[in-house]
């Protein structure tokens, strides 16, 4: 009997564990706990980078990910537009995606215009999309006009009060990187922050820190954001909690029930091995 | 109308799930139109933030024609639809390759080759990293003192398991098996954090389901 | 002419985009700008090739009745319903691409593509995850440290692990993502040189 249960378990229709982790995950949404996240230094570090600005700093966002990571990292820009505006600066966005235009675009106005009220082109700008990649980042180095003549509404940026007197990266406090992979903060590394005098600090996808981590520790990045995680924690500093806080019950259960998976297969495992030897 | 909108994202995200179950025709419509809409989007966003402001207005607006050349190159690219004439996309497709291909020589080498070797060329041992220890007796503290030794010699031994033209075997085994254990922690906390980005995005799309669409929640 | 010209091309471009960097005078600059424009416009028009191609591959289907020609149907409609509201109406919020097609019907999709990979880690955790090596071993405690650690209860669990797994993710993790780096930098450097100079000519094809 129980041979032929450890049997069954060790060949089980992956549409099982499916449905259980799919039961996991969507559990927390009905019976939440209300979990507070802990803030990692890296995230410490990010938020210092903002705070020690001189005020009214320009701050150039670039925001690279398209719909497929918008759930890790739209929390990430809602949190970190909100400590750039409260603290007087003023956002300058763009997107190198070409999937992203329009969903950076909502979220940018939903926070500057909509929450605080900005004024557009004196308190913060959307560049829009542009095409290029890499060629589009050391452009930038060299004339900020060169790669974006016009603001994403067709303005051409030196009629822009904010953008009238922006050269290059130098005109900028710092630039901040939220990306979920290729162009992203990896490129930003290679062809700015090694080639031009401005600080870096980014917010990436999970799966893409464990290579900015060689970044961070360098300190090639100042500051560093990890997921869905990094967003609840920076929710945290700023004393705004959302929707990273909302998602962190089902980011602990899903963490926790892919960690018993993993023992519980091990386990099985060993003793069928065994008890075939 | 908002409603008959959240619907169709909410059957079209049910219609991607059912794939889990076995491949079906909604899963198949779903995701026809999922590249149909986003071949379209990127035509859209390539015409009105690219084609328009960096190409068209230059062209048209400030007269500078020599934006005619790329603007042939670009039109190039079209030749590889006809026989014959098809070896003309080489041009456009040089111009992409040698930008990519200068700019990546820079940037692997300043960003990537030069700093990441200038921060291992530490100090193997820090004196203070001890008197932490002794005077806060954490765990962690007790790992901090071998934090340069890793950065130096740890990166060494990382390096050498990549390096195949001395054979692994003696000493030189354990110096490569050093690195393979290394590169397993790096490995194990990339899927780690892959785990998280997977979790976060279904947590994501069951709070669609459930709070925004259906509102049971 | 079929391979001399794309070869020239490809050094005159790669040679302005290394020379800007080490002489960093207003000319050479200017002569890099302009390259570099030039190529944000190819780079654009590349991609404007490739809707073009899924067009006219599976518009050809659709003509032909080939296999799963309605489901090909429904991409050419998608593609034609985004092109022609997203050309005249453009794509920003308020327009009916933006917050009808793109919100609704593209953004549902790619995320819960993305969101049932979910599933399929789930299920390689359970069937393939198997510890049969001291190396799968460490691999395995890593995985798992990193993933406890990362999560609010992480304190709960034992006061020191978030501090573990920072750092483990910022010196162990950081050595073997430094080694890497710094290979693929090797290779990648390699590579660019001789596709500049060359002698890397594969992507000219065969013909």
């Amino acid at each position: 009997m129980a041979r032929s249960i450890l049997d069954k378990l060790e060949s089980l229709d992956r549409r099982w564990i499916f449905l259980a982790i799919g039961l996991a995950v969507a559990f927390p949404i009905f019976i939440r706990f209300g979990l507070e996240p802990n803030v990692s230094p890296p995230v410490k570090a990010f938020y210092d980078t903002i705070e020690k600005l001189p005020p009214h700093s320009r701050v150039l966002c670039s925001f690279d990910f398209d719909p497929g990571a918008k759930a890790e990292l739209l929390p990430m820009c809602v949190a970190v537009l909100r400590h750039i505006i409260e603290k007087g600066h003023k956002p300058v966005i763009f997107t190198l995606w070409s999937l992203a235009p329009s969903m950076v675009e909502e979220q940018c106005n939903a926070v500057c215009k909509r929450e605080y009220g900005l004024k557009y082109g004196v308190d913060y700008v959307y560049l829009g999309f542009k095409e290029g990649r890499e060629a589009v980042m050391v452009s930038m180095g060299r004339s900020m006009r060169d790669a974006f003549p016009n603001d994403f509404y067709g303005t051409p940026i030196a009629e822009l009060p904010l953008m009238s007197d922006v050269e290059n990266y130098s005109s900028f406090a710092v630039l901040v990187n939220i990306s979920s992979g290729y162009p992203g903060t990896k490129e930003y590394v290679q062809y700015v922050e090694a080639r031009f005098d401005i600080p870096l600090i980014s917010g990436a996808s999970a799966v893409s820190v464990p290579e900015y981590a060689a970044y961070y520790q360098s300190g090639q990045l100042e500051g560093l954001l990890t997921g869905m995680t990094g967003a609840a924690e920076y929710e945290k500093l700023i004393r705004r909690p959302d929707f990273g806080h909302i998602a962190m019950d089902g980011q602990t259960i899903g963490h926790l029930v892919i960690i018993a998976f993993i023992l519980f297969g091990n386990l099985i495992y060993i003793i069928n091995r065994r008890r075939k030897a | 109308m908002e409603l008959f909108w959240t619907s169709i994202a909410g059957i079209l995200t049910l219609s991607v799930l059912s794939f889990l179950y076995a491949d079906n025709p909604f899963y198949k419509a779903a995701e026809h139109i999922f590249i149909g809409i986003a071949a379209g989007y990127v035509f859209c966003a390539q015409f009105h933030n690219v084609f328009i402001p960096n190409l068209w207005t230059p062209l048209t607006q400030h007269g500078e024609l020599i934006m005619l050349i790329p603007f042939a190159l670009g039109s190039a690219l079209f030749t590889r639809f006809f026989k014959g004439i098809g070896w003309i996309s080489r041009w456009p497709m040089s111009v992409i390759i040698g930008t990519y291909a200068g700019l990546a020589v820079i940037g692997f080498a300043s960003g990537d080759l030069v700093l990441q070797v200038q921060a291992s060329l530490i100090p193997v041992f820090v004196p203070a990293t001890i008197d932490a220890f002794t005077t806060n007796m954490t765990f962690v503290n007790f790992l901090n003192i071998f934090t340069n030794l890793l950065f130096t010699v740890g990166l060494i031994t990382v390096l050498f398991y990549f390096f195949f033209s001395l054979e692994h075997k003696g000493g030189l085994k354990h110096v490569a098996l050093a690195g393979t254990t290394l590169l397993m922690i790096g490995f194990g906390a990339g899927y780690g954090y892959t785990v998280m980005t997977r979790i976060a995005l279904l947590f994501d799309r069951f709070y669609f389901l459930f709070v925004e669409w259906l509102k049971i929640a | 002419m079929k391979r001399e010209i794309p070869i020239l091309i490809t050094l005159i471009f790669g040679v302005f985009m290394i020379i800007q960097f080490f002489i960093p005078h207003p000319s050479i600059n200017r002569i890099a700008g302009t390259l570099q424009e030039w190529a944000i416009v190819v780079i654009s028009f590349s991609y404007v090739l490739g809707s073009a191609n899924i067009l006219r591959i599976n518009g050809e289907i659709v003509y032909r009745r080939g296999p799963d020609w309605p489901y090909k149907l429904a991409l050419v409609l998608a593609f034609l319903l985004m092109v022609s509201t997203g050309l005249f109406g453009g794509i920003q919020e308020g327009s009916f691409a933006n917050d009808k097609l793109f919100k609704h019907i593209y953004v549902p999709m790619a995320s819960t593509m993305y969101a049932s990979l979910a599933f399929f880690i789930a299920s390689a955790a359970f069937r393939a995850f198997r510890i049969r090596t001291w190396q799968a071993a460490v691999l395995a405690i890593s995985a798992v440290l990193v993933m406890l650690g990362r999560i609010p209860i992480a304190q709960d669990i034992w006061s020191e692990l978030p501090d573990v797994v920072e750092w483990i993710m910022n010196v162990p993790n950081a050595v073997a993502q430094r080694g890497i780096l710094i290979g693929a930098a090797l290779g990648a450097i390699a590579t660019g040189l001789k596709v500049i100079l060359g002698i890397e000519r594969s992507y000219l094809g065969n013909e």
